[in-house]
């Protein structure tokens, strides 16, 4: 029995980490700027615009107040259009992106503004432009936060991951649906949680290990 | 080397605050190779005083001229420029946490666009200079609070100013560090010939590093002039009062020991 599991089961978690790593990925591509935006756009700050904060600041907030499988139904049009159906490993990754981009912005948002305002002003002061005040400052200095955040929302998108699997998405997620729970096989419902734990875990011990190794506060 | 004329400064009211005037009519000339220092109690705005020379804080109105320009009216594009001619060096240090002693030096070099060579050639001579060889690689949480300043001037040098702006920079160390970091820049001073403008709350670093001085109360400078006759002679009371927290026997008027050329140490006083 644990013959013809055993590759299902990895089969599975395959699927599930690439829908997880692809919209982190994508996700971070977007939400990062954003995120900088959101923290630098303030009245007298250094990428001042007030009308950028104003309209996208909401629009955040409200993507992050529709829970994750009712998102993930309602833009099922724009999955369609964007991968061309609607069903499967890489359709799910559409509404995981569209999920992970206002919670990375949201956390990028936090670990800028949590970086010491002596700093900017040392850095204008040093001749620094305001580009150069992201890239040389306030980045790697807020990297430690990143990383932290990022852990966040990767340990988050493995459970949303389950949740498309429900919707035919694949992963183990689809694998404790059909098997576990349609056809009744609790031995595989408990391999399935035990794989879904296993990966959290290791994701959590990453990311908590390149924290710690970016961070030089307290050495 | 730096002159303002006129300067004013009002801060625009803000949600809960009423507009504040920080600045009202600062006429300072600072001369190259000289250090001069602000003193005044908190709020009498000599941090926005130093903040307009590198214009960090734009003033309402004045003039700011350094090395024969007027730098009020540079575009905005043009500040980051101007400014990698001045060094700062702050109270906190403000040093990056990410990035070791070396690299925190090379900062305003990076900024600037310099080779790794470039920077390499400018810090070798820093880091003895600032007694901080040892310490090349290490993180600034690694570091005491005289050691992280010494980093902070050390990066206010790297770029190869004319003048150094210091804005109460050892407020947040103990009286012993106090001196040798006042020393060391006196020692900069002398060696490279670099105008520095010195913010304080204390006579006793006035007394120790300055040549000349300015005495700030609510936004004005009430008296200024050669260190040693603003000791021997105080006019203005804020004077007076700054000197009495400090130097115990001090009474206007009468000369006092501290204030005398005989005199040898202040430490005893810090
Ligand atoms: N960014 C600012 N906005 C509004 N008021 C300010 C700002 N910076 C300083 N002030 C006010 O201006 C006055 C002078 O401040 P500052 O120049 O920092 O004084 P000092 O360095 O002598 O303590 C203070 O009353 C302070 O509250
Ligand atoms: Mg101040």
């Amino acid at each position: 029995m644990w013959s013809t599991l055993l590759p299902i089961l990895g089969q599975a978690t395959l699927e599930t980490l690439y829908m997880v790593f692809a919209s982190l990925a994508i996700g971070a591509l977007v939400g990062l700027p954003l995120g900088v935006l959101l923290a630098t756009s303030g009245r007298g700050e250094l990428f001042e615009a007030p009308v950028f904060q104003k309209t996208i600041g909401p629009i955040v907030n409200a993507t992050r107040s529709v829970p994750f499988i009712i998102l993930a139904v309602a833009i099922i049009p724009f999955t369609r259009f964007v991968v061309g159906t609607s069903i499967g490993t890489s359709a799910a990754i559409v509404p995981l992106t569209v999920a992970a981009i206002p919670f990375i912005a949201r956390i990028i948002e936090g670990a800028v503004r949590e970086v010491d305002g002596g700093l900017i002003e040392a850095a204008h002061a040093m001749g620094a432009r305001p580009m150069q005040v992201v890239t040389k400052v306030l980045l790697p200095e807020a990297l430690p936060a990143i990383i932290h955040g990022l852990t966040l929302t990767a340990v988050t998108l493995v459970g949303y991951s389950a949740m498309v699997g429900a919707v035919g998405a694949g992963g183990l997620g689809d694998l404790g649906i059909r098997y576990g729970y349609q056809r009744f096989r609790p031995d595989v419902m408990a391999a399935v949680v035990v794989t879904l734990i296993v990966v959290v875990q290791a994701v959590q011990m990453l990311g908590d290990h390149l924290a710690r190794k970016a961070d030089k506060r307290n050495i | 080397m730096i002159r303002l004329t006129d300067l004013h400064k009002t801060y625009p009211a803000r949600r809960g605050s009423p507009e504040h005037v920080a600045l009202r009519g600062i006429d300072l000339d600072i001369a190259a190779g000289e250090i001069v220092g602000v003193i005044g109690r908190s709020g009498a705005g000599k941090s926005t005083l130093i903040r307009c020379i590198n214009l960090l804080e734009m003033p309402t109105s004045g003039r700011v001229i350094v090395d024969g320009t007027d730098v009020t009216t540079l575009a905005k594009r043009d500040l980051p420029l101007f400014r990698r001619q001045l060094g700062m060096v702050f109270q906190h240090f403000n040093l990056l946490s990410s990035r070791t002693v070396y690299d925190n030096i090379a900062l305003p070099l990076e900024l600037a666009g310099a080779s790794k060579a470039e920077i390499a050639a400018a810090i070798d001579p820093l880091l003895p200079l600032v007694g901080l060889e040892d310490k090349r690689d290490r993180y600034p949480a690694e570091l005491s609070g005289g050691q992280k300043q010494r980093v902070g001037i050390a990066r206010a040098l790297s770029s190869n100013p004319k003048v150094v702006l210091c804005d109460e920079v050892t407020s947040a160390l103990d009286p012993e560090t106090t001196r040798q970091i006042l020393a060391l820049l006196r020692d900069i001073n002398k060696r490279l010939g670099l105008t520095m403008v010195v913010i304080t709350h204390e006579m006793a670093v006035v007394k120790q590093l300055c040549d000349r001085v300015a005495v700030m109360d609510g936004g004005v400078i009430v008296e200024q002039g050669a260190v040693d006759g603003i000791f021997a002679n105080p006019q203005h009371p804020t004077t007076q009062s700054l000197l009495a927290d400090e130097f115990l026997d001090f009474k206007p008027g009468v000369p006092s020991r501290a204030a005398s050329p005989a005199s040898t140490s202040i430490g005893q006083e810090g």
